[in-house]
């Protein structure tokens, strides 16, 4: 057939087309890895060696204190705020699927932070929990004398200011996509549970959450990239303090990279994130590629 | 714009006719015992979610003497507009004193370069993918897509060294370029999933009329996926515009995008802390991403619809 036959001039502009995915997907990606996870195995300092030092660099980040602190803080964060998050988004997102009224103007609501940048979010919540001018001293001058809400000064619950103002950041994200989930679940459902007598916060319990198990899954994943990539809301809103209480891996890496001048242990430090986010993902592209195969029978 | 938009998206098909089907039903009546504490919780919800917003507001048009005496939530008794004046041009990043309007135009020369070029990368990656047999493209779309979840601190000191070693690093090209790597997966994921659900018959009829690459793609592709370069615009501005760790590393000084520029202000350590100005300043670095989103609505969901793969 005629449309079937590709002349070799159109066949060279189709591969031409695609030659900067080619780059940028073997050079910026696999090759910018590559190279981390290879300068992880050497004595860099200042600048990148190609010397064999084992795992050398491997021994000094584990043992190293300012490490353990910035992955406890990840764990922290990783629990704290996905939870957190899961709960409001599923919360917001089927209270607002109560046909409610002004429904448009509560979803822009809980969405607009997420527009927002991390820097941003981060500046405005450190000013919201400044000890000596923000919460503390309205809640003071409300008439508790004794409130204390300096959080943000406490070396152990610092890193509780950083959940808030990322829960503020992406809870709607969690809403808007658990809503679209909702919307896909069938209405008969509900009738037969009603008429069954379930009641309706037992039927988006026990019925309606376990259909939406996709969803929440691809919820979970973002919210679980975020927290491993977590930099710019730490750096504008603590800047990883008070002393290191809310030292992140992404803010350990920086630093090694580009002050500490320290690049093998900040290699070390990346391949371990690196690792960190393919666990994370793994489940996730297995249940894609068995989809993607059921869908294809 | 919903009926442009709805029969490409599977999922927003679904939700449409779901509406739909659910408008037969009566709503239930406003004042019921449930009913009310259904909209206690979602007004309760929406004060924590403004009420940021409402604090900086207010904090951005107060005296500092005010700031210094009163109440964070209190609204101000003189209003003055001195410090948005001042967060525009005159506020100190450092050692230099000319505001955040710095970093604004740079974060527009950045943008709209970065912009044209993801956006068109991605559209052509998407169309080549869907429609054209070539080599090996699927492999590379999978690792690109596995690109999409990897931290940039994994990437970034080799991208680094790389464009140091071609006298790049640090200029408007390199963030540009850089802009235009990380942007890569989504887009052409964003036009992949578009051009997939056309109809090949479409592309057939127009390999018959004898279109080229070229010619199919800028006369018959481009026209016919222009909702969704309106969502990978949306999804571009807000995410180059929000940037802050590429630019950091990569735009250089005299090029730092607004947020690097922000984060300086904050951190200045220039005298008295300025909070009215350090809250304009933050109002204004957020006014593009939320002109963008309060403009365009349900085209900023559906760029998450779509992009809920991105990490």
């Amino acid at each position: 057939m005629k449309n079937q036959r590709k002349g070799p001039k159109t066949a060279w502009s189709a591969h031409s087309a695609l030659l900067p995915m080619g780059l940028v997907v073997l050079i910026g990606y696999v090759a910018s890895i590559l190279w981390t996870v290879r300068i992880s195995f050497s004595n860099s300092k200042m600048l990148p060696k190609s010397d064999w030092a084992g795992i050398t660099q491997y021994l000094k980040l584990f043992a190293n204190e300012r490490w353990a602190g910035a992955l406890i803080h990840m764990v922290q964060l990783g629990v704290f705020f996905i939870l957190s998050a899961l709960v409001l988004g599923f919360l917001l997102a089927v209270f607002i699927d109560q046909k409610v009224r002004l429904e448009g103007i509560f979803r822009t609501i809980y969405l607009y932070s997420y527009a927002i940048s991390f820097v941003a979010c981060g500046v405005v919540w450190q000013w919201m929990f400044n000890p000596t001018l923000g919460i503390q001293r309205s809640l003071q001058s409300w008439g508790w004398e004794s409130a204390r809400f300096d959080w943000i000064a406490s070396q152990d619950m610092a890193i509780y200011c950083v959940v808030i103002a990322l829960l503020w950041h992406s809870a709607g994200l969690v809403m808007a996509i658990l809503l679209a989930g909702l919307r896909g679940v069938d209405e008969e459902l509900w009738k037969a549970a009603r008429i069954e007598g379930v009641p309706r916060w037992r039927y988006y319990v026990s019925i309606v959450l376990p259909q939406l198990g996709a969803t929440v899954s691809t919820a979970v994943v973002l919210l679980a990239i975020s927290v491993v990539k977590v930099y710019d809301a730490v750096v504008a809103m603590t800047n990883g303090g008070p002393g290191d209480a809310t030292d992140v891996p992404s803010k350990f890496i920086m630093d090694n990279l580009f002050e500490r001048q320290n690049i093998g242990l900040a290699s070390a430090a990346s391949t371990s994130m690196l690792i960190t986010v393919l666990i994370i993902i793994a489940p996730l592209m297995y249940a894609r590629s068995r989809s993607k195969t059921a869908a294809s029978h | 714009m919903s009926t442009t938009l709805a029969p490409t998206l599977a999922s927003a098909a679904l939700h449409s006719q779901a509406t739909a089907h659910r408008a037969e039903r009566p709503r239930p009546a406003f004042f019921s015992p449930a009913r009310m504490g259904i909209y206690f919780f979602l007004i309760s919800a929406a004060l924590f979610f403004l009420l940021p917003l409402y604090v900086m507001g207010i904090t951005s048009i107060k005296p500092m003497d005010e700031i210094r005496q009163g109440n964070i939530f209190a609204m101000p008794l003189a209003i003055t507009f001195e410090p948005w004046a001042q967060a525009w041009s005159s506020a100190c990043t450092g050692l230099e004193c000319k505001g955040i309007a710095v970093g604004f135009w740079n974060s527009m020369e950045i943008l709209v370069p970065s912009l044209l070029l993801s956006v068109f990368m991605g559209s052509l990656n998407g169309y080549a993918l869907s429609f054209w047999k070539v080599k090996w493209a699927n492999w590379l779309f999978g690792l690109l897509m596995l690109g999409a979840f990897i931290p940039y601190p994994v990437m970034i000191y080799p991208l680094v060294r790389m464009f140091a070693s071609i006298n790049m690093f640090q200029s408007i090209p390199n963030i540009v370029l850089i802009h235009t790597i990380f942007g890569m997966p989504i887009m052409t994921l964003l036009f992949r999933n578009y051009y997939a659900g056309l109809p090949v018959e479409l592309f057939k009829a127009a390999r018959i009329d004898g279109g080229g690459f070229w010619r199919i793609y800028f006369q018959l592709m481009v026209p016919m996926s222009l909702p969704i370069f309106v969502v990978a615009t949306i999804m571009q501005t807000t995410g180059i515009w929000n940037d802050f760790i590429l630019g950091l590393i990569f735009a250089g000084r005299d090029n730092f995008p607004i947020t690097v520029q922000l984060n300086n202000i904050i951190n200045s350590t220039q005298g008295e802390k300025v909070y009215n100005v350090n809250m304009a300043a933050t109002l204004l670095t957020s006014m593009v991403p939320l002109v963008v989103y309060f403009v365009s609505g349900r085209w900023f969901v559906r760029g998450i619809a779509a992009g809920a793969v991105k990490g």
